[in-house]
């Protein structure tokens, strides 16, 4: 029998011994000569692009025998430079798992209601054909019954961009209706409605190559260290080589508060109050911009009487950061000739997270720090292609390139090239098409690789909702949370096995390449969509189809930057000659785009908006004594359908609640004990991790665990304009299980 | 020009921008100097003297990767005591460190006609394969020191510092504090030394499970029986 390598290394034997080489180098005491390498020689290389967050890293995938065994990164390529993170080095084996969906899958008794949740044994495995035609007959039926708003969609952050153009064509074009949209709207839906108000533009406004050269850079609501490990290297290197600034805003200790030069710990959900104070000072102290101000912003003298009151004594009062700190903070931001702003879900998932990013942008407008080099508002992404899939249209207001769904001259340029009658109502929002099903007017569900069920708050509501719909049609590369809802579910491939473009979060487009074939009978995104499409169009007797007969994704996205004016300069050919390209690119001549705003802001000028604090929804009381946070770990990502089934499982295998010791105490729970989180609206059981990186009152529970869905706990309370919802307050109580 | 300098490389008259260093120059007139330590993502530091040049007048070889360039330099690449002195460094590695995973230096010896068996009775480094976390194992033995991976580690990627040098003389080694287990120091598992790594001692799991023959599904297995064993126990 062979002994495991595992098992030889502990027993103190050598791992070459299993690679019967053992006599040789018994002898190599004498003999110095040493054998020819046996290293697994890489078949191929393929440049692709991280398939995890926003920063969208270039890998090199290296191949053998139609495995990835190793993932390289090119070291003079953009964004990256060579350098990775855990995920995107050592995450990406996910793509070989045996629990890959190999088949379309119906299920066994579809059409009894209310539909149960149930695993691959309640499925069968049908053919394509079997599936696709099942499939168009029941979103026929919904359209021809209902009408096309009765279905609600989602497309994907995770698929890309082409993925995404097909998918809102088929909606808006074949179902007749707007309601698509992804999860953008649980993440940065605030960040985008706050810095549309302000000046009109949503994406990052500063490119990642760029944060070396900083001087001074407030990071908030974000463990960029965790989140987005590479970007957050480049910004260390800034503060360590350079000596840049920093100043992080956030309640816990998260590991960039080792290289803050200042870090103001603000309670949750009081971040407006503490940019609202930073403000005040800047304009008392007169350290604002007068020339920038003058010339491009707006509401200035408005903005000024407004805050005259909120002193940082004010703001010491209600979020514990001391007042000197925040002058302090305010000086060095304003003070620096170049400044930027970088942040994350702190500050867009929250209530109050219009404001929040309305209350960043006004310190940028204030400071004039914006249109530079080195500057600007930077919202980060958290999905690798969540920039692109907004891009893409995949959005209930907007077509590819924000062009609003509502703009008769727009939506007649679509309705002219795609040669179909369009829909000229903004359609509903992830979460507001969850309460369109709850009454009834939705009936129908068609879900691409998102995880609705692990993502949204307050997740028994979520569950009674889907348990009523008609029909659930779920795409998706494994099993999940959602598709154990669903009435057929399609197989489709992952980043590894098809091409395409995402976006990352400076709106550089890059590639992905096909490296490895997909398991079994999985279809690229595009091509399940276009087949359904096709026969969807064919069931409702449809005369003219709205066109989705392609040869490649290159074609795709040929289609789309014709319809896209701030795409028109890019194509897949470009991308392969450059690695990568910076929208807005209008021509095929243009450089593209790495920061924005050098002139204008799109909405001519920037507007300062004043604002009023609201305290969150829901805060600790005796009942629930406990303040929690919910938010992400280094080693999994999102609704963990990926990082659970690869090796970063290993190392971070259980779900795990942060509790400060002074409140552990008291309860007698010690690091490693399970215990049960409670709050209004669910409980979970979770194993205790003591750490005093949040103040005490506060535990923070990370959201990746389906067997303990953090989303379980949080509330559906939403903030009034982006309709995100809250997920970082919330009162829960410790439990012994 | 006041910032350009001339200087004599084998006999060449070359200018160079003033504060460039020797390796630079010689890569710009395609006679780059070989290199072990050296790499386009980290600091040069001058550790492993492979990448020496003889400047006339100079007591000693030059390290070209740090050594700046001055005017009226006159540099030789390619001289009987460079050569020596690259194989003789070549033949002591290889006498000691377990070179078979390093193409690269396998070129340089076969380049500079290094005698793989000149030291037959050298001490070598052979030491057990450390495997304490799940995502690379770490075969010290092919371990030559080039401090790459400290650097990657530390000031030129990933500022995480949870690696350095560790004892002396030739028992110096790459360890983490206290030598303890990878998942116990404040490595976050980037990789980013395994990706500067020029011997493979460093190397990602699933390839070393891959070379000793298990396939992709078994070193899943593997991994999660391991596990619940673990678990259990």
């Amino acid at each position: 029998m062979a002994l495991s390598p595992y098992f030889a290394c502990k027993m103190g034997g050598r791992p070459s011994e299993a690679r019967g080489r053992g006599a040789e180098r018994l002898n190599r005491k004498k003999v110095v000569v040493r054998r020819k390498f046996t290293m697994i020689k890489s078949q191929k290389s393929v440049r692709s692009t991280c398939p995890y967050c926003g920063v969208g890293c270039q890998i090199d995938l290296q191949i053998k025998d139609e495995k990835i065994f190793r993932v390289d990164a090119p070291f003079g390529v953009a964004p990256n430079f060579g350098r990775l993170c855990t995920k995107g080095r050592f995450g990406t084996d996910y793509v070989h798992h045996p629990s890959r969906l190999k088949n379309p899958l119906i299920r066994k008794d579809i059409g009894t209601k209310p539909r149960k949740a149930i695993g691959m044994d309640g499925f069968r495995e049908a053919t394509w054909d079997e599936a696709l035609d099942l499939a168009a007959e029941k979103i026929a039926e919904i359209v021809q019954k209902n009408g096309g708003d009765a279905m609600g969609t989602f497309c994907s952050a995770k698929a890309t961009n082409e993925d995404n153009y097909i998918f809102q064509k088929f909606v808006r074009g074949v179902i007749g209706t707007n309601n698509v949209d992804h999860c953008a709207r649980l993440c940065h839906a605030a960040s985008v409605a706050g810095l549309q108000i302000a000046i009109g533009s949503s994406a990052m406004s500063n490119s990642i190559a760029e944060m070396k050269d900083l001087d001074v850079f407030i990071v908030v609501g974000s463990n960029t260290s965790e989140t987005h490990p590479v970007i957050s290297t480049f910004l260390r290197e800034a503060v360590v080589k350079n000596g840049a600034k920093l100043i992080v805003v956030d309640p816990r200790e998260i590991e960039m508060t080792q290289f803050a030069t200042s870090w103001l710990r603000q309670k949750p959900g009081t971040d407006v109050v503490v940019f609202q104070a930073m403000a005040q000072v800047i304009i008392e102290e007169k350290l604002y911009d007068e020339a920038f101000i003058r010339e491009r912003v707006e509401g200035f003298d408005n903005y000024a009487a407004s805050i005259q009151e909120s002193t940082p004594e004010w703001a010491e009062e209600i979020s514990g950061t001391p007042a000197d700190e925040i002058r302090a903070a305010a000086r060095l931001y304003a003070k620096a000739e170049k400044a930027a702003i970088y942040w994350g879900m702190g500050i867009s998932q929250s209530v109050h997270g219009t404001d929040n990013a309305l209350s960043l942008a006004n310190l940028a407008l204030l400071s004039g720090n914006l249109g530079k080099e080195g500057t600007g508002l930077n919202p980060l992404r958290g999905q690798n292609n969540v920039q692109g899939c907004s891009d893409s249209g995949g959005l209930p207001a907007v077509f590819p390139g924000y062009q609003s769904v509502t703009d008769p001259e727009i939506k007649a340029k679509f309705e002219l090239d795609w040669g179909v009658p369009l829909n000229p109502e903004a359609g509903l929002t992830t979460m507001e098409m969850v309460d369109a099903a709850e009454k009834g007017a939705i009936t129908g569900y068609y879900v691409m690789g998102e995880n609705p069920m692990m993502s949204e708050p307050d997740l028994r509501h979520a569950r009674h909702v889907m348990e009523e719909l008609d029909f659930v049609l779920v795409q998706d590369i494994f099993m999940n949370e959602t598709g154990e809802y669903a009435d057929i579910i399609l197989p489709a491939s992952s980043f590894a096995e098809k091409d395409g473009t995402f976006t990352n979060s400076d709106r550089r487009v890059q590639l992905i390449r096909e490296a490895v074939p997909a398991p079994g009978n999985a279809r690229d995104d595009w091509k399940i969509i276009s087949d359904l499409a096709q026969r969807v169009e064919k069931k409702l007797g449809r005369e003219k189809s709205a066109g989705f007969v392609f040869d490649s994704p290159s074609a795709i996205w040929d289609e789309m930057a014709r319809l896209t004016p701030e795409f028109q300069g890019i194509t897949h050919a470009r991308i392969v000659k450059e690695d990568g390209v910076h929208w807005p690119c209008p021509t095929p001549d243009h450089p593209g785009t790495p920061f924005l705003f050098a002139d204008t802001f799109p909405s001519g000028k920037g507007k300062l908006t004043p604002l009023n604090y609201r305290p969150s929804q829901e805060l600790p009381d005796d009942e629930y004594p406990l303040l929690l946070s919910t938010g992400r770990v280094l080693y999994h990502w999102h609704g963990g359908t990926m990082t659970r089934r690869s090796k970063l499982d290993d190392i971070y295998p259980d779900p795990t609640v942060e509790v400060h010791p002074k409140d552990a105490r008291p309860l007698n729970i010690h690091a490693g004990d399970w215990i049960k989180v409670r709050s209004r609206r669910g409980e979970i059981r979770v194993k205790v991790l003591i750490t005093k990186r949040s103040r005490p009152g506060m535990v923070f529970i990370p959201m990746h665990f389906a067997e303990a869905a953090a989303n379980e706990l949080t509330l559906d309370a939403r903030d009034p304009q982006a309709k995100i919802p809250d997920y970082k307050v919330a009162a829960v109580i410790l439990e012994k299980a | 020009m006041n910032n350009t300098i001339t200087l004599i490389i084998d006999g060449e008259e070359i200018q160079a921008p003033q504060d460039a260093t020797v390796q630079q120059v010689l890569e710009s007139i395609n006679k780059a100097a070989p290199i072990i330590c050296a790499h386009e993502a980290t600091t040069s530091e001058g550790i492993c003297r492979q990448c020496v040049v003889e400047v006339e007048g100079w007591r000693v070889l030059a390290p070209a990767c740090v050594t700046k360039v001055s005017t009226g330099m006159v540099i030789f690449t390619n001289s009987e005591r460079v050569n020596r002195s690259r194989r003789t460094i070549l033949e002591m590695l290889n006498a000691s460190v377990d070179l078979s995973e390093a193409p690269e230096l396998q070129a340089q010896m076969d380049e500079f006609g290094a005698d793989r068996e000149r030291f037959p009775h050298a001490k070598t480094r052979e030491q057990d394969v450390k495997d304490d976390n799940p995502f690379f194992v770490r075969d010290y033995e092919k371990c030559l020191l080039c401090w790459r991976c400290v650097q990657a580690c530390g000031d030129d990627i990933q500022y995480t510092y949870s690696i350095s040098v560790g004892g002396r003389g030739f028992d110096s080694k790459i360890s983490t504090f206290f030598d303890s287990p990878m998942p116990e120091t404040t490595c976050v598992f980037c990789g980013n030394c395994v990706a500067v790594c020029p011997t493979n001692a460093l190397k990602s799991k699933t390839e070393h499970f891959m070379e000793l023959g298990l396939d992709y599904d078994e070193i899943r297995q593997e991994k999660r029986a391991e596990k619940k064993k673990m678990g259990k126990a």
